[in-house]
């Protein structure tokens, strides 16, 4: 009898409630497009944060409602992606190339040495509010890979060798967390060639050619050799730092062999033949980058 | 004995290296390098050229704005270079070159060695001199002091506080400028108190330098200074920080930024900066030289220096003879200092001592877990929670740390000193302060425009 008792109240109270919570959401209902739902569907749900909203769904929200999109891009899903989402919502989305994170410091141990020692907490960030770092590079990598921590995807890792942050193209999303991250403002996103082909100068020093030789050498002297070379202007020279401008870049290489001190660094490319038609004045300093390779 | 309320440490004072020697006046340079920013606000302009000759005591960077200080050549000759150079950081900064060439002086400034006590200026004329002469806080902190002794409307001195706490390990700079220019430090005093217009004055020392309060209290008694006292106060640090100060002679609190300490209606300034204050003031005399105390348990000598500004760090350790092998070069103390890793850097005008420390003292432990065991908390001199400053600056939750007051921090060091788990707290915390404090003032400036 007492368990009768106990099944009927129990399973009445269950409909009563069942019936308040039913007017009740009625009642609160919350309108929703239904859009949005669809569009964090595709999007990559990484929640990186790299696109500058908080996640996936704030940014999902934020391409319903906007009526122009052509600002919001999601670095990880890529253009085609976001031209589906775009496709979907009846908008245009901007056509955007691919991009990938670019580290650019080649001052490796053996070309930047090291002349002194650090003990302290194993972060970028501390070390910039101390000093320079272990180099007498005011502009290099300081190599306690804070930007390898930042990486959501796997794509960076400090290279034990080189003491350099070394990234995978092939993991990059271009989210850009590293970018925000690194205490010099070392990391670039660049434009992604296919092939994870790449042309940069790995330097950052706005440091007078004489000041660069003495601590790296590896870095950019600012001798403007490349800039000269290049048929597409697409090099400039700012502060004693050449900058190649991807956009304008065509691969071509000729700056490659012109560097005296090798801080153009190429990627899956192989570097040009030396013309044979080159001055005699350029033969040496060709072969002291690469013996210093 | 009086001291400060909350926190703090007892390290080893480790003065007793250096507090015997006397002040040598140290030869000139042949070099002097002067960076346009050795204060707190905006930075000097230089205002000579390469090629340009100048003379002992001329301005050679104009101070930009209220919050600035102006530089003075140290030496005289002819200007080499106006360029960026690497301060003791690595860091460059623009910085003038002056190669020395005989001694020649600005006539207005008195050289004779009389002291001169009579002062009958008014505040305003006071504050005036002290801007010209571009003194700033030499206790380390390096603010400018006439922006100090300007006292804002609708608020009102009550005392000055002199700090001759010197709290900071191994540096006896202050100390030794108490015994040999105890007559200086106090006029310099006296000229304090009219500027900001008080009858009272207390020179906190603390009881581990009972030669200089037995020697300020026999000259205030011998030379009549009235109104002027010396406070013993009980060894600890960080008793030199201004707000511990101010809470240890007169029991007030100063509250958080931006509230200043004359909202406690205290002034306080150095011993040294009193020194600077008194030559500007009395023999027109700017800033050009700082007594500098070159210390360390293994240098062949240990001396206080009466050096100029733009000496480079190389010469102090050259005539105390460097330890072979590793070592950490400080300017500063242990406690506060900052490493040196460039030895051209100049001598610059917030440098109080160059400490040398080696081997298992100057390495820091192995990082181990937090243990919770609080001792960070029960010693900083703030009142604030170290482990946890520490830890939203990893996480880089700036909101929280701005809620748990980030940028009361003093970076005093007490917490790092005392974690028996070796956590580098301050590091952290040094980050959160600068990166909340950046986000207020943009906030701030936000707010302004609307």
């Amino acid at each position: 009898m007492n368990l009768l008792l106990t099944v009927l109240t129990l399973s009445l109270l269950g409909v009563l409630l069942a019936v308040i919570l039913y007017f009740v959401a009625q009642k609160f209902k919350v309108e929703e497009d239904p859009r949005i739902d669809e569009v964090e569907k595709m999007l990559p749900g990484a929640n990186c944060g790299g696109c500058g909203f908080a996640g996936c769904r704030a940014m999902s929200e934020a391409l319903v409602k906007n009526d122009n999109i052509d600002a919001l891009y999601c670095p990880v899903a890529g253009g085609d992606v976001m031209k589906s989402i775009a496709g979907y919502l009846g908008k245009s989305a901007a056509d955007k190339a691919p991009m990938v994170a670019t580290m650019l410091c080649g001052g490796t141990c053996q070309k930047r040495p090291k002349i002194n020692h650090y003990d302290g907490a194993l972060s970028c960030a501390v070390v910039n509010t101390f000093y320079i770092g272990e180099t007498g590079c005011a502009f290099g990598c300081i190599g306690y890979g804070d930007c390898v921590q930042a990486c959501k995807f796997g794509a960076m890792a400090l290279n034990p060798e080189t003491g350099l942050v070394e990234i995978d193209p092939d993991k990059c999303t271009a989210c850009g967390a590293c970018v925000k991250t690194c205490p010099k403002g070392l990391i670039e996103l660049r434009k992604k060639w296919p092939k994870n082909r790449a042309i940069y100068v790995a330097c950052r020093s706005k440091n007078r050619g004489s000041v660069v030789m003495k601590v790296c050498k590896a870095g950019c002297i600012g001798c403007g050799k490349c800039a000269k070379a290049c048929p597409f202007g697409a090099i400039t020279i700012d502060s004693y730092l050449a900058y190649i401008n991807p956009d304008k870049c065509k691969l071509c290489r000729k700056c490659v062999n012109e560097c005296p001190t090798g801080a153009i660094n190429i990627k899956n490319m192989e570097r040009l033949p030396k013309e044979p038609a080159a001055p005699k004045a350029e033969a040496p300093a060709v072969a002291k980058s690469e013996t210093a390779k | 004995m009086r001291t400060f309320p909350i926190g703090g440490i007892h390290p080893h004072d480790n003065k007793e290296w250096s507090k015997d020697k006397a002040i040598e006046v140290l030869e000139l340079p042949d070099e002097a390098k002067l960076p346009m920013v050795q204060h707190i606000g905006s930075p000097a302009t230089p205002i000579v050229q390469k090629g340009d000759k100048v003379l002992t005591g001329q301005v050679i960077g104009q101070s930009t704005g209220f919050v600035s200080a102006n530089i003075h050549s140290p030496i005289s000759g002819t200007v080499t270079n106006v360029d960026m150079f690497p301060n003791g950081q690595g860091q460059r900064r623009m910085m003038v070159v002056i190669k020395r060439e005989g001694d020649e002086w600005l006539e207005t400034i008195d050289r004779t060695p009389d002291h001169k006590r009579e002062c009958t200026l008014e505040p305003k004329e006071i504050i005036a001199k002290i801007k010209d002469a571009g003194i700033v806080g030499l206790g380390g902190a390096q603010f400018p002091t006439h922006v100090k002794l300007t006292i804002p409307d609708g608020q009102k001195a009550e005392v000055v506080v002199i700090n001759g706490v010197e709290c900071e390990p191994y540096l006896t700079s202050d100390y030794r400028t108490m015994l040999e220019r105890a007559e200086m430090v106090l006029t310099g005093t006296e000229i304090v108190m009219r500027a900001v217009g008080v009858k009272r004055a207390v020179i906190g020392v603390e009881n581990n330098k009972p030669d200089a309060i037995k020697h300020l209290r026999e000259v205030i008694a011998r030379d009549g200074y009235h109104g002027i006292e010396v406070m013993p106060l009980k060894m600890r640090y960080p008793q030199g920080g201004e707000k511990q100060l101010i809470a240890a002679v007169t029991g007030r609190e100063v509250p958080p930024p931006p509230a200043l300490p004359i909202s406690v209606g205290a002034v306080v300034c150095n011993v040294s900066t009193c020194v600077a204050i008194y030559e500007a003031v009395q023999k027109n005399k700017p800033l050009i030289e700082r007594v500098v105390t070159v210390t360390g348990k293994h240098l062949n000598s240990t001396h206080n220096y009466l050096a100029r500004f733009g000496t480079p760090a190389s010469r102090f350790f050259e005539l105390a003879g460097i330890p072979e092998g590793d070592v950490k070069l400080l300017n500063g103390g242990p406690m506060m200092g900052r490493s040196v890793v460039d030895i051209t850097a100049p001598l610059i005008k917030g440098c109080s001592g160059l400490t040398v420390i080696t081997g298992a003292e100057a390495a820091r432990g192995k990082e181990l877990s937090c243990i919770k065991c609080a001792k960070c908390v029960s010693v900083c001199p703030m009142g604030l929670e170290p482990y946890l400053l520490s830890k939203l600056a990893k996480m880089q939750k700036w909101d929280m740390a701005e809620e748990h007051n980030t940028v009361d921090c003093i970076e005093c060091g007490c917490c790092s000193y005392t974690c028996p788990s070796n956590l580098p707290l301050l590091d952290y915390i040094r980050i959160g302060k600068q990166t909340v404090s950046t986000i207020v003032r943009a906030r701030a400036a936000a707010n302004n425009k609307k």
